[in-house]
């Protein structure tokens, strides 16, 4: 175990020097002077204040130099102190938000926290239940109906379910807006009476004593809940399904069918738990997912996640917000499948004792 | 224990202490040519309602995509791929309002179809005046052309990228293994949009930057699976055989190995074009590629974004390019369903 966790430990160097190469590469795709342009509010109009930038950023030097200094910052000629760098949090100033991107990532990210938090229970729960159902009823009409249930999930891109359930919900019955509060509930969020904790707007509503306005951002998430829960459905019922399976045609549920044990409790008892294994890992994934922020639902749903925020920089070619938004990603990535798969090993005596 | 079917399963060859009430199976040609694995596979796919009825959906596309100007014929300056826009009023209007300017020739089929003498917007426009019709079906051939070079290039990059890894084995396999695992850590879609992003300014709108970019990021699965097939095919007694011969690696490599690990890979990544479309058309949905007004999919429901309010009144700017972009993707998928079930191991050697 101590070896395993010591060898997945040594990979995540490698992983965050390869991530930051990754994108650094994008970035010298850009010539000096478009790069120079990135990091500057007022761009110089004549060519030698230009050149004088290009210098003074060190974007004339060997790549490994400007790597380096992109990681750690750019030496002051005067202080002779490091300026900048992402290692020191400093991912440049967005332009799409008139912001600088760190600043711009601890505003939005609480709101991906906040809606990756609730929907993560009805995605996960109700893909194994349906998963769970299906193997059990195979080949009955429950098996075929969810079967079809899920292939059309896979193929509604999730915008156009998104634009659907918006055309329904809010358009036609005007029950559930998109967005994040509705004005009332904004004013007294901004107002000066609103303590805020961790900014995670559902818990510190509940902290404030405020039911009216957890209502309210709860309203305002439900449809992407559901379109997120719908679309990844699909892949969380057939993992389970034929998870399930497998199992069920193993020795040890036979075995316990031949006790005269209930059907219900091997399945459920028996059969089950071990059948979770491989969707453990599928869940553990996808909540990563969540957290790096949904583009696509985000945008439709005109949701502040940290996904909205990258989709508009993209759109606006705001490249320095884009990698920001990359490499934040990256390190949430990175930590998080370490931490998935270091549960997996916890849990599952294989790994562990391989 | 179920009893074997005495015309299964039976070995060639040694036929004559067998009956005259068994037969031996024949075997046709196409079997004969593909060999026992990829002949099964391809009876497989063609085996369940699901899979056919995922054949026709394709098959209808692609007949859509073919006689594109047969069905609706681009309006002369413009080039095919722009959307006719009826005037430049912002709203879009319902279906069957009459089509004023930049109206198209009268094809054979509409008036037949729909016993009008003038062209009506068959789909409404969307904003800006652009007809949806129009750019529901030359977008089919936006879908087919990006899927197909996207599916090709990734293929092919896969293929290569993973047999070098494989039959290499050791130092050079771990390597370019975690060259791969670093390039999937970010979620493809954010890594395509910032690649997208910096490759617009450079090339500009068009659909080559979003392009360029699904390639860059989509082919490490079939790197993964290639790899995979080809590690066990090493291993077997033929490979051996021309090693101990004398014949060339790269020879090895791409006479003896890749033919005869490839065709899994081969049929996954034809059906891979659903999802590459999908892809393209989320990233022009964000507004990412396409320049306005260019027949694709994603584009025309993007328009739909500004009217969300209005959606109720307004339905027709998403219902018809959203559900051709469901229909087209689902035919995909019921096919790939249909490949899994045959593709998957433990499924093997069951009829």
């Amino acid at each position: 175990m101590t070896t395993y966790i010591i060898r997945r430990l040594l990979l995540v160097p490698i992983l965050l020097i390869g991530v930051t190469i990754l994108i650094f590469g994008m970035m010298q795709l850009l010539s000096p002077v478009e790069r120079t342009a990135l990091y500057l509010k007022d761009f110089p109009k004549n060519d030698k204040a230009i050149e004088g930038l290009i210098k003074r950023y060190g974007f004339d030097k060997p790549v490994y130099v400007q790597y380096y200094n992109w990681l750690m910052g750019v030496e002051n000629p005067t202080t002779g102190e490091r300026e900048g760098g992402i290692l020191h949090g400093d991912f440049g100033y967005s332009r799409s938000s008139s912001m600088p991107v760190s600043e711009l990532i601890s505003r939005r990210f609480p709101n991906t926290v906040d809606l990756a938090l609730w929907a993560m229970a009805p995605m996960i729960l109700i893909g194994i239940w349906l998963g769970v159902q299906a193997a059990v009823h195979q080949n009955t009409w429950i098996d075929q109906g969810l079967r079809i249930f899920s292939i059309v999930g896979t193929s509604f891109p999730t915008f156009v379910f998104g634009l659907l359930v918006l055309m329904i919900f809010y358009a036609k019955l005007q029950w559930l807006p998109p967005g994040r509060l509705s004005g009332w509930a904004s004013a007294i969020v901004d107002s000066a009476q609103w303590r805020t904790y961790i900014n995670v707007l559902t818990i510190d509503s509940l902290l404030n004593g405020r039911f009216d306005i957890f209502v309210d951002a709860l309203r305002h998430m439900i449809l992407p809940i559901v379109t997120l829960s719908y679309i990844n459905w699909a892949g969380f019922l057939r993992v389970t399904r034929s998870s399930m399976l497998e199992t069920l045609r193993q020795d040890y549920v036979v075995t316990a069918r031949a006790k005269g044990l209930a059907e219900h409790d091997v399945v459920f008892g028996h059969a089950r738990p071990n059948a979770l294994l491989p969707v453990i890992t599928m869940a553990g994934f996808s909540i990563v997912g969540l957290l790096g922020g949904v583009v696509i639902t985000e945008s439709v749903f005109n949701y502040p996640g940290i996904g909205a925020a990258a989709a508009r920089a993209a759109v606006s070619l705001d490249i320095v917000t884009m990698l920001g938004f990359a490499i934040f990603n990256g390190l949430i990535l990175i930590v998080a499948n370490l931490v998935v798969d270091i549960v997996y090993a916890f849990i599952d005596p294989r790994v562990r004792l391989s | 224990m179920t009893i074997v079917e005495p015309t299964e399963n039976i070995p060639s060859g040694d036929n004559r202490l067998l009956g005259d009430d068994v037969k031996m199976r024949e075997i046709g040609k196409l079997e004969r040519f593909l060999g026992p694995d990829n002949y099964r596979i391809v009876k497989g796919l063609v085996k369940t309602p699901a899979s056919r009825i995922g054949f026709f959906l394709v098959f209808f596309f692609a007949m859509i995509a073919i006689f594109a100007p047969l069905i609706i014929a681009p309006v002369p300056p413009n080039d095919p791929y722009k959307i006719p826009r009826d005037g430049y009023k912002n709203d879009p209007r319902a279906p069957g309002t009459e089509w004023k300017r930049q109206v198209p020739e009268m094809p054979f089929w509409y008036k037949t179809l729909t016993g009008k003498d003038e062209w009506v917007h068959l789909m409404g426009t969307s904003e800006g005046s652009y007809d949806i019709f129009y750019g529901v079906i030359w977008g089919t051939r936006t879908a087919f052309t990006t899927g197909l070079v996207v599916t090709i290039a990734t293929f092919l990059i896969g293929v290569i990228y993973g047999s070098i890894s494989a039959y290499y084995g050791g130092v050079v396999d771990n390597l370019m293994m975690r060259v791969l695992d670093v390039l999937m850590i970010l979620p493809s879609t954010l890594a395509a949009l910032i690649l997208a992003a910096v490759l617009t300014p450079k090339i500009g709108k068009s659909v080559l930057p979003v392009m360029i970019a699904l390639i860059a990021f989509g082919w490490m699965g079939y790197a993964r699976i290639i790899r995979g097939d080809i590690l066990s095919i090493k291993e077997r007694d033929y490979i051996m055989a021309a090693k101990v011969s004398g014949v060339k690696n790269s020879r090895i490599l791409f006479k003896h190995i890749i033919p005869n690990a490839i065709f899994p890979t081969l049929v996954l990544a034809s059906l891979g074009i659903g999802d590459v479309v999908l892809s393209f058309a989320a990233l022009s949905f964000l507004g990412i590629g396409t320049e306005t007004g260019y027949a694709d999919w994603g584009q025309l429901l993007s328009f739909a974004r500004n009217w969300i309010s209005s959606l109720g009144t307004y339905w027709y700017i998403v219902v018809f390019p959203g559900i051709t972009l469901v229909l087209y993707v689902m035919g995909w998928n019921l096919i790939g369903d249909a490949m899994r079930d045959v593709l998957d191991p433990r499924m093997r050697g069951k009829s």
